[in-house]
């Protein structure tokens, strides 16, 4: 059900990513202001830009689930913000290295634009152990869809409120305007966006079909083990346990 | 502050990116493990149908032999 088209979007991904990665290195020019540093903001942005779609994207699901009851959006919902998360490490981690080299702190509090991802971060920091938290498998989709809605929800506001609070430190690159990136630069950053979509997508999907293996097995070694005494009750998990 | 010059510049940028390709590989070495699981749990059962099938056998030859 979800290795379809596995292969191609693996392709791609890889193709992607090193492509934007030689865009980063070898076409576009280096920032007038900051200079050679800018070249994180390929990497940091498009991260930053996939990690909050993906909690959106893991709200949405977790809303199909609530009104048609399929345990593959509960999963689907699981994966993007379990995604989500492991990509929001790397923008916490690379926005902080570029925090240092440019302003000289490795974090800035009084910045909301970082305080406010930070504070997005740990609200889904707290998804898996909720889960992880309830037994009753219904019940845990349910809790979990209920929080990723309300998360879901709550990641376009808080970008809203970031986008009209004072802007202090962090600069604000993307506008309605469209920008001040020049053509080259706004190229490296459309396909550096597109590689880190398209890997998210993949991995997605690797994990997903991970998942589903893992479940099949379990439900095919309960069936053959009807007549055995050899059955060992699944160990309690945060990820869905059953299709 | 001033743009910081590229001898100066570059270990960030190196750092920054080498962080997301660690992540990206310890991803990868999860994902690994869960695969190895995977195929562990997939020899058991490959295991209980072979084991099913003998015994299925076995009954079959106790109730061909005639008493």
């Amino acid at each position: 059900m979800f290795a379809r088209g596995l292969k191609p979007l693996s392709i791609a991904s890889v193709i992607l990513v090193i492509g934007s990665f030689a865009l980063v290195f070898f076409y576009a020019p280096n920032d007038a202001d900051q200079g050679f540093i800018q070249k994180i903001f390929y990497l940091h942005v498009p991260l930053a830009i996939v990690a909050l779609f993906g909690f959106v994207a893991g709200g949405i699901w977790a809303l199909r689930y609530l009104r048609d009851g399929d345990r593959a959006d509960d999963l689907r919902s699981y994966v993007a913000i379990h995604l989500s998360l492991i990509f929001g490490v790397a923008v916490l981690a690379t926005g902080s290295i570029w925090a240092k080299a440019s302003w000289g702190h490795w974090w800035l509090w009084d910045e909301p634009t970082l305080v406010s991802f930070l504070i997005v971060f740990l609200l889904y920091a707290c998804y898996t152990p909720l889960r992880f938290s309830i037994e009753d498998p219904e019940r845990q989709a349910r809790t979990a869809a209920v929080f990723a809605i309300v998360g879901g929800a709550f990641v376009p506001l808080n970008f809203l409120a970031v986008r009209m609070a004072e802007q202090l430190t962090h600069p604000r690159v993307l506008s309605a305007t469209g920008g001040s990136m020049p053509g080259e630069m706004r190229l490296t950053f459309i396909v550096a966006l597109v590689g880190m979509a398209v890997l998210f997508v993949t991995l997605c999907k690797y994990e997903l079909t991970s998942k589903q293996a893992s479940m099949q097995l379990r439900s095919l070694k309960r069936r053959l083990a009807d007549d055995e005494d050899s059955w060992a009750p699944t160990r309690r998990s945060a990820a869905p346990q059953q299709l | 502050m001033p743009a910081l010059p590229l001898d100066d510049a570059g270990p960030y940028v190196a750092a920054a990116y080498l962080v997301f390709l660690a992540l990206i590989l310890v991803y990868v070495a999860i994902m690994a493990g869960k695969l190895a699981r995977i195929a562990r749990e997939l020899g058991e059962v490959s295991e209980l149908v072979a084991r099913r099938d003998r015994s299925r056998s076995e009954r079959a030859e106790e109730e061909a032999v005639p008493r």
